[in-house]
């Protein structure tokens, strides 16, 4: 049963052969064994999951089901869910419970799925390991001395660990992908503005994107299906006809082309990532692709410009967390600056410290025209990077990180070399275009390698065709850590 | 050697849309403290703002009717300071791309002492959409600040001129021009006591033929009578520090109601740096060709344009011209006791500048709570044009009309008010008249021309004041001439 796709087990369901109060309590079941070392999730709440479970048996019987109805799906912890604690991986969310849904968690809500909890994250998901996080770190469920990527770091464990059926993930410069990678999950963010944003606690506006995250092409397409969609309540949402985005798994791949950016296979790739991604290369190749060379030539300056703009946004983004309507506020203080002061220094941890800083420093007058607008430009020329690629291909391919899962504690002293985890999926959110991560093999260590699928604007279906025929010809998706059988 | 003044103005203009600028909350007045905060205007982590179409198309009535640039691509901006009325931490509004570009207003500045009253052309710099704060509460709450968020997220329009205006009195006729203008196009209730409609007034003074002085903002100026005396006090401030040898420094200062003086609230140093960015969670804000013609269609005549036209058209001088239209209501009123009346343009302007407006100061009501409608006036205009009833005649159905409503004609009939135009029935009253004061007739036929008064007195008291008095003139004239 752990092993079964969305759609078995929706059939399952369907079929009575569970009843979705059994399937929800086996889940929280392996939560109860595996998380206190996992630590993928920060709250469960098995009272409203089974209560969400037995009104999805209710809908199962009545016969008015989606094809989600009754699955249980664990929900990144930066979105709010009514009555549920949604902390954004942050002390200084400690204490918020959400009075309302976010437009994500209503979808699934209307779909018939089980919140099954709340995923652990870094803090207001800014981070490349899950280190980050007020509430401990998150373990690799292939090798716990490792770390899972992040930000949705709980969410790729709890997927890889199989403590959820599904999740979501939300991906500002690599968040959905690099997890993904790193715990050998499959992992989509589409196309920004696909999925609203309401209700989704914003880190960098212009960049954050949330998407589904879990172990086949095949069950993110069923999840995109409820996720995606238009939303009045955000102006970035794109108003665009609902499509089905599993119509097209099914199409042979014949006549594909496959764009390999010569950037992505550079210095700095580990040499494990590079054959393994070369080795999926191959298999496309095997099943009717073609390939051909292209260059993005402004990528390299994605980092540099990915740590003025997203910074930026976020400092203005965080300033509502000041103590003063909810959250955490310092016990003492001895006047209203102090108070701020107080309630800040003691509420956010030392990274959401450093980004607000640069992103403040980088908008102040005299600086902004150097570092923001500057940021801005060259924004745009990465993004016609892209516009000029796709004109050779219909898909981009290269690896998804650099490396494989590194230790914990590993590239806690250098923010740097950890921004650099992201170098390959950075330039795919300053652009807004969809990207995905599947695995394709393991590298050093037996840690999975992720390889990446960038797509052009809203090919998101084109893209889950070309991951789900991939995991049609190869097995490395349905492999699963060890160590984390049920107890019977 | 004496000095000019320059000074310009910023009015914050609170459009009269039913809900919030970014969300659905209710914008009214009044309500209990935080009943009117919804997760956006509270700031809840995740909620987005969504622009308010109504306050959009308020921004191009006011582009619209100051013959301004709109801006077909206009964006917003995050203005980032901490304060805890400002939930976000940011106020949502405009910065280099504002909705509104340059426009101009004219005003009339009245007369005062020796100086006669004037037009005057003010140029404005902008226009721009932003959201209000909300309100810190520091009393009543033991030494703690109390935060009432109802307004937080409430329209206003950022409305900023040029620093054109000379003086306290050019900026007070302009921000009286601006009110009239608001309220005309329906825009703002131009409630100032409610804060819908507020100043902040740019001041200077310099040197005939110098640059500009070095100015201090005044802040949040809530009343016409404020703002001149705010601008008096700190134009007399200025010139005698740099008389004394001082130097004026930038700053914002506060005005002191009671004792009439402004004090320093921050200098240039203590400014914030607001660390203006687009706002990455709304779209850039365009205005279509057919969208500004769409609003145009909705646009009523201006006030400065129904002023031309009454003068052209009716006859009215400028003054009476620029009191009708002081307001909507004003004019509307006018030109529907006209239509009652046609023709009767002058003495209708006088009525309403008169008998009405005094009337409606007595009882502390303005024009939309005028008991008598235009349609009544209009028929005591009418009987006064007519002769039916004579000035006399008309106050007291006006009186009577205004405690107790009925029309002019029914009125005149039960109070007998009407004229006696017969001219059989005047001669003879007047062959009494002269028949009962033979020696007063002897006199006035001697040459004491005076005494004509005293024969039309005699004259309406006999006819209990019904005579038509043109007529009476005239056959007291032919029968006294014998």
């Amino acid at each position: 049963m752990m092993n079964s796709s969305l759609k078995q087990l929706g059939d399952a369901l369907r079929a009575k052969k569970i009843s979705s109060v059994e399937l929800t309590q086996l889940y929280l079941d392996r939560i109860a064994q595996f998380n206190p070392a996992l630590n993928a999730y920060i709250t469960v709440n098995p009272e409203i999951s089974l209560a969400q479970a037995r009104a999805a048996d209710e809908r199962l019987a009545a016969g008015n089901t989606e094809a989600l109805t009754g699955i249980p799906v664990a929900q990144k912890d930066i979105f709010c869910a009514k009555g549920w604690l949604t902390t954004c991986g942050s002390k200084m969310l400690h204490n918020f419970v959400s009075p309302y849904d976010a437009h994500v968690i209503s979808q699934f809500n209307n779909a018939g799925a089980v919140n099954l909890g709340k995923t652990n994250m870094d803090e207001f998901a800014m981070g490349s390991s899950n280190e980050t996080s007020h509430y401990g770190p998150v373990k690799n469920p292939w090798d716990q001395s490792r770390v899972p990527g992040g930000s949705s770091g709980g969410t790729a464990a709890a997927v890889a660990a199989r403590l959820c059926a599904a999740a979501t993930g939300t991906d500002t410069g690599g968040s959905i992908r690099q997890p993904a990678a790193l715990c050998g999950i499959s992992g989509l963010k589409p196309t920004y503005g696909v999925c609203s944003r309401y209700g989704m606690i914003a880190f960098a506006s212009s960049l954050d994107q949330a998407g589904p995250m879990g172990r086949s092409a095949e069950d993110l397409a069923l999840l995109l299906n409820t996720m995606a969609g238009f939303d009045e309540r955000d102006s970035t949402s794109l108003q665009r006809d609902k499509e089905d985005y599993a119509r097209g798994l099914e199409k042979p791949l014949s006549g594909l082309r496959i764009g390999l950016p010569k950037e992505f296979f550079a210095e700095g790739l580990g040499n494990d990532v590079a054959q393994a991604a070369e080795a999926a290369i191959a298999e496309y190749k095997k099943l009717g692709a073609t390939v051909v060379e292209i260059s993005l030539p402004n990528t390299r300056l994605s980092i540099p410009v990915y740590y003025v703009l997203a910074p930026a946004e976020a400092s203005s983004n965080l300033s509502r967390f000041d103590g003063v309507r909810y959250g955490y506020r310092a016990p003492e203080y001895s006047d209203l600056t102090d108070m701020y002061e107080q309630s800040r220094a003691q509420g956010f941890g030392e990274e959401v410290k450093r980004r607000i800083m640069i992103g403040t420093y980088v908008l102040s007058h005299g600086y902004y025209d150097a570092y923001y607008l500057q940021a801005q430009k060259i924004r745009r020329l990465i993004a016609q990077d892209f516009t000029e690629a796709f004109k050779q291909c219909d898909v981009i391919m290269g690896p998804t990180s650099p490396s494989t899962a590194f230790k914990l504690g590993e590239k806690g002293d250098d923010p740097v070399q950890m921004y650099l985890s992201d170098i390959y999926t950075i330039a795919v959110n300053l652009a807004g275009l969809p990207g995905m991560s599947i695995p394709c093999g393991f590298g050093d260590n037996d840690m999975p390698v992720g390889l990446q699928i960038i797509g052009n604007y809203f090919d998101e279906a084109r893209m889950l065709n070309v991951a789900h025929q991939y995991q049609l010809a190869t097995d490395w998706h349905s492999q699963a850590p060890q160590g984390l059988q049920v107890a019977s | 050697m004496s000095w000019e003044i320059a000074i310009g103005l910023e009015v914050h203009a609170q459009l009269s849309t039913r809900s919030k600028i970014f969300c659905g909350a209710s914008t009214a007045f009044g309500a209990e403290p935080n009943t009117q905060a919804d997760a956006v205007s509270i700031a809840l982590p995740g909620v987005l703002p969504v622009l308010n179409k109504g306050a959009v198309e308020r921004a191009i009535k006011f582009g619209l009717a100051t013959g301004a640039h709109l801006a077909p691509r206009s964006v917003f901006a995050r203005k980032n300071y901490f304060y805890p009325d400002l939930p976000k931490g940011y106020q949502i509004s405009q910065f280099d791309l504002p909705v509104v570009g340059q426009g101009q207003l004219a005003i009339q500045v009245p007369a005062q002492g020796k100086q006669e009253a004037y037009e005057k052309t003010v140029r404005l710099t902008r226009a721009h959409l932003e959201e209000d704060a909300g309100k810190s509460l520091h009393e009543d709450f033991h030494g703690m600040t109390g935060i009432d968020l109802n307004r937080a997220g409430t329209p206003l329009l950022e409305i900023v001129s040029e620093p054109d205006m000379r003086s306290a009195a050019e900026a007070v006729a302009y921000a009286k021009t601006l009110h009239t203008l608001v309220r005309w196009i329906g825009i703002c209730d131009g409630n100032m006591q409610e804060g819908s409609f507020r100043c902040d007034a740019n001041v200077s003074v310099h040197k005939p033929g110098t640059p500009f002085g070095t100015r201090r903002e005044i802040k949040n100026l809530n009343s016409f009578r404020f703002l001149e005396q705010a601008i008096n006090y700190e134009v007399q401030w200025q010139i005698a520090t740099l008389e004394d040898g001082g130097k004026i420094q930038q700053a914002t200062v506060l005005f002191d109601p009671d004792t009439g003086e402004t004090r320093m609230m921050r200098s240039k140093e203590e400014a914030h740096d607001y660390r203006y960015f687009p706002d990455p969670d709304l779209l850039p804000l365009e205005i279509s060709a057919e969208w500004i013609a769409q609003v145009h269609a909705t646009l009523p005549e201006l006030p400065h344009d129904k002023q031309a036209r009454y003068v052209s058209e009716h006859g009215l001088t400028v003054y009476d011209a620029s009191v009708l239209t002081s307001s909507r209501e004003m004019a509307d009123f006018f030109e529907a006791a006209l239509n009652e009346a046609p023709g009767q343009a002058k003495i209708c302007a006088n009525w309403i500048s008169g008998e009405v407006s005094a009337q409606l100061n007595r009882d502390g009501l303005d024009m939309a709570q005028c008991p008598i409608s235009a349609q009544q006036l209009g028929g005591i205009l009418k009987r006064i044009a007519d002769g039916t009833i004579s000035n006399s005649g008309a106050k007291e159905v006006f009186r009577t009309m205004w405690a107790e409503g009925g029309d002019a004609d029914a009125i005149i009939e039960t109070k007998g008010l009407k004229q006696v135009s017969d001219s059989g029935a005047i001669e003879k009253i007047v062959d009494e008249i002269i028949a009962a004061n033979p020696s007063q007739v002897a006199e006035y036929r001697s040459g004491k021309d005076k005494l004509f008064g005293f024969f039309v007195g005699q004259a309406m008291k006999a006819s209990k004041g019904k005579a038509n008095p043109t007529q009476l003139n005239e056959i007291l004239k032919k029968k006294l001439a014998g």
